[in-house]
């Protein structure tokens, strides 16, 4: 992977207000490349939220997010892989013409439809129609999309859902393998996620806490910055 | 970034021409229209010729606007959109080559049916060439400019008759210069070229119009 070493997807004073709930304000934020940014905290604390804001799906209330470093020729968007909670999987076409689709459309810059497939433990299903697919194959085909395009930022939303335990496994191999390349990780999960060295955002009705961090001290007109080290 | 234009081009026909992509229930419609028509006027051939153009316009029109309300909605609840956000492709392409794709899927077989249905309602060749190619050019119109109505009901999750109430008033330029320029193919003063290039005009206008508007209307909705 051609990533320049300091990589990093930064957030600066960002803020989400989702109809009258303020989630978060104020917030700094800074995911290294080689090194996981793991999101906790509570169902409605606004995890999601933050990762589509980073991913650019979602605009912030205030703030703004960049990528320092990487590729400067392409648009952000066309750095950023996300895995939201749909799998963005069509039930009508196959497999492979469901991976392939996503191949041609975001880049068909990593592994070939097969390989990936092969990797994610869906070798030989190619052929099938998606809609056959339990939750978990289906959670391990929108995976396989990280794979079969190399992108240098991952936004993961609770990525290991649906998944048995040896799926959980490859996919923190996938996830270690990423980082080990340099590349950005966000994640966003309630289950431990096995990627080595983490630093860890906790969201929560009292404010947002970094921990063991590049995150960046509380500014002054952090609003919800608690700034404790949990 | 044509690669991915034809990759959603692909996808958008497989899924419509695939089982349960009811890609043929337009043309069904278009023929229920057509067919219920002489049994409402009656068996008057000369009333049925004069009328036929419109009748085919009108069944055609209402016949593009189905199936338009599963056109982003699927793609907004399946997380497609999102990936789709972050290619290369600026969504309002993304928007153009679904409606691209949905045409193809859907208006032209309403062009290639107009002929058959046009013997129903006793229209001669010539008025018969020029329902035809008013159909060729006035469908991707409508198609296009239905792009805006399927925007928000996909974005909106609402969908059935908002499609109708967002797009018809804006497809009536369409029918109005379609049907006239058919009519003055058969009978004159004006013609044929006058309403038809007008035609041409608003069909350009909505090949550019439709996907910025859908597009726009899916990041508005997003925010």
């Amino acid at each position: 992977m051609t990533v320049a070493d300091k990589v990093a997807l930064i957030g600066e004073k960002l803020s989400c207000r989702r109809g009258f709930k303020l989630l978060f304000q104020g917030l700094d934020l800074e995911a290294a490349g080689g090194r996981a940014l793991v999101v906790v905290g509570p169902n409605g604390a606004g995890k999601s939220s933050l990762l589509r804001i980073l991913a650019g799906l979602l605009s912030a209330t205030a703030g703004q997010v960049r990528l320092a470093g990487g590729a400067t020729e392409c648009a952000l968007a066309e750095q950023i892989h996300y895995l939201g909670h749909a799998d963005a999987v069509k039930g009508a076409l196959s497999v492979a013409a469901n991976l392939g689709f996503w191949r041609a459309v975001l880049g068909p810059t990593g592994l070939g439809v097969e390989e990936a497939l092969e990797e994610v433990g869906l070798g030989g299903l190619g052929r099938l129609p998606a809609s056959v697919l339990s939750a978990g194959q289906m959670r391990r085909l929108a995976i396989a999309r990280l794979l079969v395009s190399r992108r240098t930022v991952w936004v993961l939303d609770e990525p290991t859902t649906a998944l048995d335990v040896a799926a959980q496994a490859r996919f923190a191999a996938f996830g270690r393998a990423h980082l080990a390349a340099g590349g950005i990780l966000i994640a966003a999960t309630h289950a431990p996620l096995d990627l080595g060295e983490t630093d860890e955002l906790r969201l929560g009705p009292g404010g947002a806490y970094g921990v063991e961090g590049t995150l960046a001290p509380p500014g002054a007109d952090a609003g919800y910055w608690a700034g404790e080290e949990l | 970034m044509w690669s991915a234009f034809i990759a959603v081009v692909r996808r958008d026909l497989g899924l419509a021409l695939g089982s349960g992509g009811g890609a043929g229930l337009g043309v069904v419609f278009f023929l229920s229209v057509v067919t219920v028509v002489p049994f409402a006027v009656g068996p008057d051939l000369v009333l049925l010729a004069r009328i036929g153009p419109a009748i085919l316009w009108i069944g055609a029109l209402l016949a593009s606007l189905i199936g338009l309300e599963r056109l982003f909605a699927g793609d907004v609840e399946d997380g497609s959109l999102d990936a789709l956000s972050l290619s290369a492709l600026p969504l309002e392409l993304t928007a153009a080559a679904k409606g691209l794709a949905h045409w193809i899927a859907t208006g032209l077989p309403l062009v290639v049916a107009a002929p058959a249905l046009a013997l129903m309602l006793n229209l001669d060749g010539r008025a018969m060439g020029a329902v035809m190619l008013t159909l060729l050019v006035g469908t991707p119109a409508v198609t296009f400019l239905g792009l805006i109505g399927a925007a928000f009901a996909g974005a909106f999750r609402r969908g059935g008759l908002l499609i109708a109430v967002l797009v018809i008033p804006l497809a009536i330029p369409v029918l109005i210069f379609a049907v006239s320029a058919t009519t003055a193919a058969v009978t004159g003063p004006v013609p044929f070229g006058t309403p038809f290039r007008v035609l041409l005009g608003l069909a350009l206008f909505a090949l550019v119009l439709g996907p910025v508007a859908a597009a726009a209307a899916l990041r508005g909705a997003r925010g």
